[in-house]
């Protein structure tokens, strides 16, 4: 039985256009034209009770909006949604008692006060007794390493640290589902693993069934058993991120930085797609050549200053699977 | 209905706190507002020293309505600062979190500071009331006292509605209308002199749109057992104040309504 | 001179921009106007009484401080605190210009220009369907016209002063609403200066505050005949020096400090 049912989801933005101009800004006290963007075209999904579902897509592919509409805050034009049998936007305040939601760009957490008074201020706000609040609190505290940060006001703790803090406090209330836009944006390598890890434990361990929205691919990797894409309002794909993958191809992307600033970098197999006055970037199958193997190559021919690998962006992929132009 | 009453009590003492450690900056600022509001009573002041009473009122009575409408006023300010700046709110995306909160929006916004500057127009709304009441020739009775209570509360109820209709134009345009501000200050103006005094259309307005009358000048004339130039009825000028609470249960609607807008367009 | 003119002009065409808000505020002010002229009009109905000014006059005095409510000093400039703040204030000082004149400039674009915007349609309503009345003669409007250009010299020393002790202190910003709020009712934007009791008109003459809109006002109703004009003018002046002078001099003080401190 889903506990996260959703059919046919429509919304629509009106965006008014603005002519260039003083006689554009004058018609537009007039008469405003208006241009309809469909932000979600029809998208349907059903999300199992304890799984941890991977979002993905290009900026403006409708993620957000997805996330709005389950949550309660945005009302679709059409569509069916209910989230443990309830629709979302109608039964805001009880919907809203059961779901924890963090966004990675914006903090709940008050900026002003020490954490802990965040803390106690969401438990009279989501109404949760004192005794079932210390406990999920203590727990959290202790999950999340947040014991010496619990008097620090919010303002003075690093990015990494404020999103520990959010995740506590979206958790406070013990809710059954949680949403995750962008945890792991502007973090350190350690923190992004110690979101990662934690996230994984809630998952496994108390069976909180998560949606996680990212732009980051090794969020994805470690965490999500099960992948979906949207792209300009439509879910593209739907399923295990193997699978996924294996519809696109597998290659990865080579950067180097060359010590002489020569800027040719040549390997049988590898091909060069993008260059310029810092860096080259060849792209290669690690089926073909491993990874290892290229970078040694590379190094031993030329004076490397400095390298990463990295996947090809979600946006290539998308473009790729579907023969778009790339953005 | 308790606990939205103990959460808005937790959302004021961590206003408090938070700007008590501003102590020096607090007092002057605190000290400033009195000042400024002992100034504009000196005006009052200083004009019924030249010209002896206003159309057969005198100072005390004038008195009796500046304080219950300063205090009014002072109050609601103090409480309703998170609908002034409800605008930022909405541009920064933080109404998303409040709809995300299992409250209602109206209280959480409310609960956004409290205003403790306001303590300065309040102290001096509040001694000039004090003043008015001692210097009066009236019998404070239990009922009297009542009612004066009650245009209290009632006055700030129809200012925080004021400030809850400011905010909920903020669901529409980003512009903030000055008129919002002049309906509420110059409001303020208005009411502290007699009604009666004004022009027939003017006074209109702050019987039927805004209804100030209601929570200062009819109770005033009840309390001061004045015979109203106006025709009121006493029956009117006892419950007149209500009128006031209604207006703000009438604004939270039309908040509702803003909200509603809000969450079908997503800002 | 030519540099402080730049600056002025530049300043004053940039504020002339805000269209908008000039309207807003419009509504605003009338609004105001007219429940002022309605208390008056009442209290002049209270007593037979002869007073000091006609109720004709007096409203057209109330309508004149609604439409010229811009002259009032110590509207701080939020640019120079700004600067002040974060510490860019040193490269105005490394500029070849004398800074107090810059100021000085800049405060004079920062009062006339909102007058202007204000003033023009106010008068357009006032004028004709409210009450306020035209000068009784040319001379008196030659005689409101000089005042006002003294009053326009002398606020703009006052707001230049607030603006320089903000190299003091930034809170200083609460003691000067206090200090504006003082100064608009001394210079008759809460009561009509002739209308206070005999014993402060002594208190008033004293200060320099009647110079900013008092003395112009009454000069344009003929309240005050021309003929007083140019006392009245020299007046105006002196005390523009001396806020100038002392302007300068805590300017001097003030960058001292700064430059010591490394601000």
């Amino acid at each position: 039985m889903a506990i996260i049912h959703v059919e046919n989801l429509v919304k629509t933005y009106r965006v008014a256009e603005r002519r260039p101009g003083i006689a554009g800004a004058l018609a537009g006290l007039v008469r405003r034209h208006y241009r309809e963007v469909r932000a979600l075209d029809g998208v349907s999904f059903d999300i199992a009770p304890g799984e941890l579902v991977g979002y993905i897509g290009p900026n403006g592919a409708g993620k957000s909006t997805t996330i709005k509409v389950l949550s309660g805050i945005l009302v679709p034009d059409a569509g069916v949604c209910t989230v443990s049998g309830r629709v979302p936007w109608r039964e805001r305040t009880r919907h809203v008692s059961r779901i924890g939601v963090v966004f990675g760009q914006r903090t709940q957490l008050w900026w002003d006060l020490p954490v802990c008074e965040s803390f106690d201020l969401l438990r009279d706000i989501y109404r949760v007794s004192k005794a079932d609040h210390a406990r999920a609190r203590d727990e959290l505290v202790e999950m999340l390493a947040l014991g010496d940060l619990l008097d620090t006001p919010v303002r003075q703790l690093s990015l990494g640290q404020r999103m520990r803090g959010d995740l506590a406090a979206a958790l406070l209330h013990a809710p059954d589902i949680l949403f995750l836009d962008e945890p792991t944006i502007g973090l350190d390598a350690v923190s992004k693993l110690a979101v990662r890890r934690f996230v994984q434990r809630l998952n496994r361990e108390r069976g909180v069934t998560v949606i996680l929205t990212t732009h980051d691919m090794d969020d994805i990797e470690t965490l999500c058993s099960r992948v979906m894409l949207i792209n300009r309002g439509r879910l593209l794909f739907e399923g295990p991120l193997d699978v996924l993958r294996a519809r696109v191809t597998s290659e990865r992307w080579l950067t180097v930085r060359l010590a002489n600033g020569r800027q040719t970098v040549e390997d049988p197999e590898a091909e060069e797609i993008r260059r310029d006055e810092q860096s080259v970037t060849l792209r290669f199958d690690p089926a073909r050549v491993s990874t290892a193997e290229l970078i040694g190559r590379v190094a031993a021919r030329y004076a490397v200053r400095d390298l990463y690998v990295e996947n090809p962006p979600i946006e290539e992929v998308i473009a790729r699977l579907y023969g778009e132009p790339l953005p | 209905m308790i606990d939205s009453i103990r959460l808005y009590a937790r959302y004021l003492g961590i206003s408090l706190r938070a700007q008590m450690q501003y102590r020096a900056s607090f007092l002057t600022a605190v000290a400033t507002r009195l000042v400024q509001s002992a100034i504009e009573f000196l005006a009052v002041l200083a004009l019924f020293d030249r010209f002896g009473t206003l159309r057969g009122w005198r100072i005390e009575e004038v008195a009796l309505l500046y304080g219950i409408i300063n205090v009014s006023f002072a109050v609601a300010e103090g409480f309703g600062r998170g609908f002034d700046t409800f605008d930022r709110m909405i541009k920064s995306g933080e109404f998303d979190r409040v709809l995300l909160r299992p409250r209602h929006t109206a209280l959480q916004v409310a609960g956004v500071e409290l205003q403790l500057l306001r303590l300065g127009r309040l102290l001096q709304g509040l001694i000039v009331l004090a003043w008015a009441s001692v210097v009066l020739d009236i019998a404070w009775t239990p009922p009297r006292v009542g009612l004066l209570l009650v245009s209290v509360a009632g006055g700030t109820c129809l200012f925080i509605g004021l400030f809850v209709l400011q905010a909920t134009l903020a669901f529409w345009t980003t512009e903030t209308l000055e008129i919002a501000n002049t309906v509420t200050y110059g409001g303020v103006e208005t009411a502290q002199y007699p009604l009666a005094i004004y022009r027939p259309w003017f006074r209109s307005i702050f019987i039927y749109l805004v209804p100030l009358g209601a929570v200062s000048y009819f109770p005033a004339m009840a309390i001061l057992g004045k015979a109203d130039p106006l025709g009121s009825s006493a029956l009117f000028q006892w419950l007149a104040p209500l009128i006031g609470v209604a207006f703000l249960l009438a604004a939270l609607r039309v908040w509702g309504v803003g909200v509603r807008h809000y969450r079908s367009t997503g800002s | 001179m030519t540099p402080y003119l730049a600056i002025l002009s530049a300043r004053f065409r940039m504020l002339l921009q805000y269209r908008a808000a000039a309207l807003a505020g419009l509504g605003t002010q009338l609004f105001w106007g007219l429940i002022r002229v309605m208390v008056y009009e009442a209290f002049y109905r209270s007593s037979s009484a002869p007073q000091p000014m006609s109720l004709e006059d007096t409203v057209t005095y109330l309508w004149l401080t609604q439409a010229m409510l811009h002259l009032i000093p110590f509207r701080l400039d939020a640019e120079i605190s700004a600067m002040v703040r974060d510490g860019t204030l040193v490269y105005e000082l490394a500029r070849p210009m004398d800074l107090y004149w810059a100021w000085y400039a800049r405060a004079i674009a920062m009062r006339t220009a909102p007058t202007l915007l204000r003033a023009l349609p106010m008068f357009a309503l006032a004028l004709p369907f409210l009450g306020m009345r035209l000068p009784p003669s040319p001379w008196s409007f030659l005689a409101f016209l000089v005042a006002i250009g003294g009053a326009v010299l002398l606020t703009s020393a006052v707001t230049t002063l607030a603006n320089i002790s903000l190299l003091w202190t930034l809170s200083g910003q609460g003691v000067s609403n206090m200090l504006q709020v003082a100064v608009m009712f001394l210079a008759g934007m809460y009561v009509p200066l002739p209308l206070l009791p005999d014993w402060a008109q002594v208190v008033l003459n004293v200060l320099p505050f009647r110079g900013i809109m008092d003395v112009p006002f009454r000069l344009w109703s003929g309240d005050i005949p021309p003929v007083e004009a140019p006392h009245l003018v020299v007046q105006q002046l002196a005390w523009t020096a001396a806020f100038v002078a002392l302007g300068r001099w805590v300017l001097g003080r003030g960058t001292r400090r700064l430059v010591v401190q490394g601000g």
